[in-house]
């Protein structure tokens, strides 16, 4: 008999969904959980409401044919965009989508033979989006950096070039 | 843990009361020394705080503005929650303490976020405080009919209200389910909403406790353990009429005590506490302040002069580079 | 995120849920990128803070002074003693919780000792146990606690961690204010030396210079001629600003960050437009060039010291009124507190514009007035020629600052302003304007580069109400009228809203502003061309 695991996974999404949320929460301290889990408060909550918009999308993309790497990257970005201000190491920052790979394989069993291909080329999906998550990760991190030094120079914008310290275009 | 010791701390005084009386026959201390003294050290420790507060100045006007403020003719005023008219104030204070309106802002803030689920505990939050404060002052109420002879309108009124489903003998009061309902919402909210529960101390378990216990015993004595009501009246009158009479104390079932022994620690501990809102509110600088501070100047009692770099000083450092800047100096 | 490979024990930490251990018992971490570098030693004498001495947040010894611990329990006694604010907020906290999620900090860093109320606690802990009878008597069931090194750490750590914003106080029954409580907890870190670099360096500098930037007068005229010659080139009029002039009617006191840190130069060259076009009789100070006011970030008694020089300014130089610039906490000062600090005016009148003749009625007795009050006033009465459809390119929307929405109530000036001179505008959710704005996560001092993590989690609020308008309406402008917001939301939007800039409201007025005799325009006040006139220069 043939089993579809991407049609199994369809029917049991909401349970994986909940799932990978949660554990994507158990990084923060329990005593705050009942605040961010909640996924509703789009304005107060935007913690638990980006991820768990970007955790849901991200499932969906990962049931499609292909992995449509310009919708995932945004998705990806939302949710390590927090992560990466949040006093995670990378390897901490990153381990969500691994996660994803146990809950799928308690969700659908491992030992089935028929399964196995299929299962794994939804792994290797997975392993595609975490290698553009080490991407969007690096670029967050690079931006910080960035942005210290881009506000110091705003900070002192026309002391710079009162110093005759920035180079203009303009006007030449 | 401190939910825990509260509530033994609560069972601990209700058996002290209950052995005091069947087994001592202490009446007279539970039912005559004791309430005198609680009502002492209410009456007391209430006032020694409020004056406590007072004590400390106000310096600065500093209300939370949360509206626009008084501003040019054409631009709307929010004369209530800006409000630069002590009426304005007396408003916003109003609506503060007799509907909570701050907790509701709290509601209207998630509700507006749409989602219907998500409102839920900020409702029942200001629902519940509600409910639990009106009963409370409701039942209060209706206690005078112990103290005053003739039974006034106004209480025979509430009365009347609190009971006018009109169900069972003696008649069933709604606020007696209310502050039942409304408590154990309270305790259940500190118990199981993990932040709530995070930040909650045993003081604050264990007010809720002993009203739960006030209550329980409460309703226990009308409807189930009936107790001798003219007694306890002819009790409560004597003792009002600072001439308490020993021999009447004696008919009295002991629930009556207990009841009234929770009643004397809540009255004793109200001073030490958190309770202590109920006067604290009225005296919230943020809250109960006009904001006119640009059009009528508040004098702090305690402003001192201060050292300030003076002009002359600046001048002095700087006098050779601001005429070569060409800025006018008082000294050439 | 201090480092970068996690420990094999770090990482199964992830699958850790924390023991139920109460926040008495759990002692703080003081985490990197989430505090401020100490204050300079030298800094603090210049003012004469006490107990100034070289420390650092993450050594394990603070090289506190003898006798630390009475010193700060002497100092709470006093403030006990001096404000009913603070007196009270220690005693009637029910911890109902409904501030609990009204932080930014909390809501971005989900640290539970960022809930406003147990930041709260952190100071009324050691109050109950010194302070109380109860607290005295039953020690730990009553909430009480010692004053030890950790504790001092714990405070220090966390009212390090809030930017005084008061949207907690909107929430309360009780109108308890954090705000209140961590300018204490403040005051007590600086009898002992704990101040941090960021702000002790703008408050000495203010102190000796006239300005947080430490710009010495000549900088200042030099660097406004700077603006001056923008102006001419975009307009073809040369402004002619004065300073220290004695006997102008007005004296004009903004934030100095507006002269010198992009964006806040653009709103400064869009007052100096329309100064010149009204024909205002007006001067700069270079003596009182700061509106802002680090010292409200330590001690009263500092910021008093600094603020005395904005009346003391308009007296020697005989003006008739003060109008501000745009600044947040600049205007919880001058609203609030300046006229009972330094107080009665009695040497100027009250504030009549010169332009139209109305009275502000709002300001009789402290005599200054908000330049957005002033500016609403002008476009009321016509008295603006202004063509917003330069700023069509611009979708914009308005950022509510903490000080002067919930610590004045300054709301529809800036929006009727920002109508009048801009064609599309586009408010925030409900929630996250007005008096329940979500603070821009860097006041208080707090703007350093070293806590970025904690700033970009403090904005994540913020950024994302703004994220919302900008993708469903194509929102591509914040607007705000305060220079700190100046400066740190354009760093947010840059990380978490990336192609929306930010703005002073009098830059989009300087744009839209037409000047008697100027030129066609072709460029906006950053000297990028309008759209369509990219090819006219």
């Amino acid at each position: 008999m043939h089993v579809d695991v991407r049609e199994l996974l369809s029917g049991k999404k909401s349970v994986i969904l909940e799932k990978w949320f949660n554990k994507v929460l158990e990084a923060y301290p329990a005593e705050s959980s009942g605040f961010l889990k909640n996924k509703k408060k789009q304005f107060s909550n935007p913690l638990g409401y980006t991820i768990s918009q970007a955790l849901e999308g991200l499932l969906d993309a990962l049931l499609e044919e292909e992995l449509d790497f310009v919708r995932i990257a945004p998705l990806l970005d939302s949710v390590i965009r927090i992560r990466a201000v949040q006093d995670l190491a990378p390897s901490q920052a990153l381990a969500f989508l691994f996660h994803l790979k146990k809950i799928i394989r308690e969700e659908i069993g491992s030992d089935e033979t028929q399964t196995l291909r299929e299962r794994e080329a939804i792994e290797s999906k997975i392993d595609a989006m975490a290698l553009i998550s080490f991407d969007v990760y690096m670029k967050c991190r690079e931006k910080i950096y960035e942005l210290k030094s881009d506000e110091l120079r705003n900070m002192t914008y026309r002391l710079l070039q009162k110093a005759n310290l920035v180079r203009e275009v303009r006007g030449e | 843990m401190g939910a825990i010791l509260s509530l033994c701390a609560v069972a601990a005084l209700a058996l002290i009361a209950f052995i005091g009386v069947s087994a001592g026959h202490l009446q007279y201390l539970f039912g005559v020394i004791i309430p005198y003294a609680a009502l002492l050290i209410f009456i007391t420790g209430f006032m020694y705080r409020v004056l406590k507060w007072g004590s400390s100045p106000v310096p600065f006007c500093i209300p939370t503005t949360c509206g626009q403020e008084k501003s040019l003719p054409w631009i709307k005023q929010n004369k209530i929650d800006n409000p630069s008219t002590t009426f304005g104030v007396v408003v916003r204070m109003a609506l503060e303490v007799l509907l909570f309106r701050s907790l509701f802002r709290n509601l209207k803030t998630q509700m507006s976020e749409g989602a219907k689920l998500v409102y839920g505990e900020a409702k029942w939050l200001w629902l519940a405080g509600l409910a639990f404060h009106w009963s409370f002052l409701i039942i209060l109420v209706r206690h005078l009919r112990f103290f005053i002879q003739q039974v006034p309108l106004p209480v025979r009124m509430i009365e009347g209200l609190d009971s006018f489903m009109q169900i069972g003998a003696p008649l069933f009061y709604m606020s007696d389910a209310v502050i039942l309902l409304a408590v154990t919402y309270l305790f259940l909210r500190r118990v199981f909403i993990p932040q709530v529960r995070y930040i909650s101390l045993p003081a604050d378990y264990f007010p809720l406790f002993l009203i739960l216990g006030i209550a329980g015993t409460g309703v226990l004595m009308r409807y189930v353990f009936k107790v001798n009501v003219v007694g306890v009246k002819e009790v409560a009158m004597g003792v009002v009429s600072l001439n308490p009479d020993p021999k009447l104390l004696e008919g009295i079932g002991v629930i009556f005590y207990i009841h009234l022994f929770l009643i004397c620690c809540l009255f004793a501990y109200f001073p030490l506490s958190k309770l202590m809102h109920m006067g604290g509110v009225f005296l919230s600088p943020t809250r109960n302040m006009v904001n006119n501070s640009r059009m009528k100047r508040r004098v702090n009692p305690w402003n001192y002069p201060v050292h300030i770099h003076t002009y002359e000083e600046y001048e002095n450092d700087f006098r050779e580079k601001m005429k070569t800047a060409g800025i006018p100096v008082e000294k050439e | 995120m201090a480092k970068f490979t996690a420990k094999p024990d770090e990482l199964s930490k992830i699958d850790f849920k924390p023991p139920k251990k109460g926040w008495m018992d759990t002692p703080v971490e003081i985490k990197e990128h989430m505090f401020c570098h100490a204050a300079k030693p030298k800094e603090l004498d210049v003012v004469g803070f006490p107990n100034a001495h070289e420390w650092r947040p993450n050594d394990e010894d603070w090289k506190l002074p003898e006798n630390w611990e009475k010193t700060l329990l002497e100092g709470m006694r006093d403030l006990l003693g001096k404000y009913r604010s603070f007196r009270l907020f220690m005693d009637i906290c029910v911890r109902c919780g409904a501030c609990a999620d009204k932080c930014h900090f909390f809501i971005g860093t989900g640290d539970p000792k960022n809930m406003p109320v147990l930041r709260a606690e952190l100071l009324r802990s050691v109050y109950r146990g010194n302070f109380t009878l109860a607290g005295k008597i039953l020690r730990k069931i009553a909430g009480a606690r010692d004053l030890t090194a950790n504790v001092l750490k714990e405070w220090w750590y966390y009212f390090y961690q809030c930017t005084e914003c008061r949207r907690c106080s909107v929430f309360c029954p009780y109108g308890i204010d954090q705000a209140e409580i961590t300018m204490m907890g403040r005051e007590l870190t600086n009898l002992i030396g704990l101040n941090i670099g960021w702000i002790a360096g703008p408050v000495a500098a203010c102190y000796m210079k006239g300005n947080h930037l430490g710009l010495e007068p000549h900088t200042i005229t030099s660097s406004i001629e700077f603006f001056v010659d923008d102006i001419e080139t975009i307009t073809g009029i040369r402004v002619n600003p004065t300073f220290n002039r004695k006997g102008a009617e007005i004296l004009f006191v903004t934030p100095s960050g507006d002269l010198f840190a992009n964006p806040g130069t653009y709103t400064a060259m869009g007052y100096l437009m329309l100064f010149h076009e009204l024909g205002l009789d007006y001067t700069w100070s270079t003596y009182a060039s700061e509106g802002g006011n680090f010292g409200f970030f330590t001690t009263n008694e500092m910021a008093k010291r600094l603020n005395a020089k904005i009346y003391a300014e308009a007296k020697r130089l005989g003006v008739k009124w003060i109008l501000g610039g745009e600044c947040g906490h600049m205007w919880r000062v001058i609203h609030q507190y300046m006229d009972t600090w330094n107080g009665p005016a009695d040497f100027l009148e009250e504030p009549v514009s010169p332009i139209t003749g109305t009275k502000f009625e709002n300001t009789t007795s402290a005599k200054m007035v908000h330049i957005a009050e002033f500016t609403a006033d002008l476009i009321k009465h016509g008295k603006l020629k202004l063509e917003p459809s330069r700023n069509d390119h611009l979708k914009v929307t308005f950022h509510d600052s903490c000080n002067t929405a919930r610590g004045m109530g300054l709301l529809e000036e800036p929006r009727y302003i920002i109508r009048n001179v801009c064609n599309h505008f586009q408010e925030m959710p409900e929630d996250t304007i007005r008096e329940k704005t979500f603070c821009c996560g860097s006041g208080t001092g707090l703007n350093a580069s070293e806590n970025m993590e904690l700033r970009l989690r403090g904005g994540l609020a913020r950024a994302n109400a703004v994220k919302h308008v900008h993708e469903h309406y194509g929102v591509n402008l914040l607007a705000n009228v305060c220079a700190i917001d100046r400066a740190t939301l354009t760093t947010s939007m840059d990380y978490w809203v990336p192609g929306v800039t930010v703005a002073g409201v009098h830059e989009l007025v300087g744009n839209a502003l037409v000047m008697k005799g100027e030129k066609e325009r072709t460029q906006d006040l950053r000297l990028e061309p309008f759209p369509g006139k990219e090819g006219n220069e």
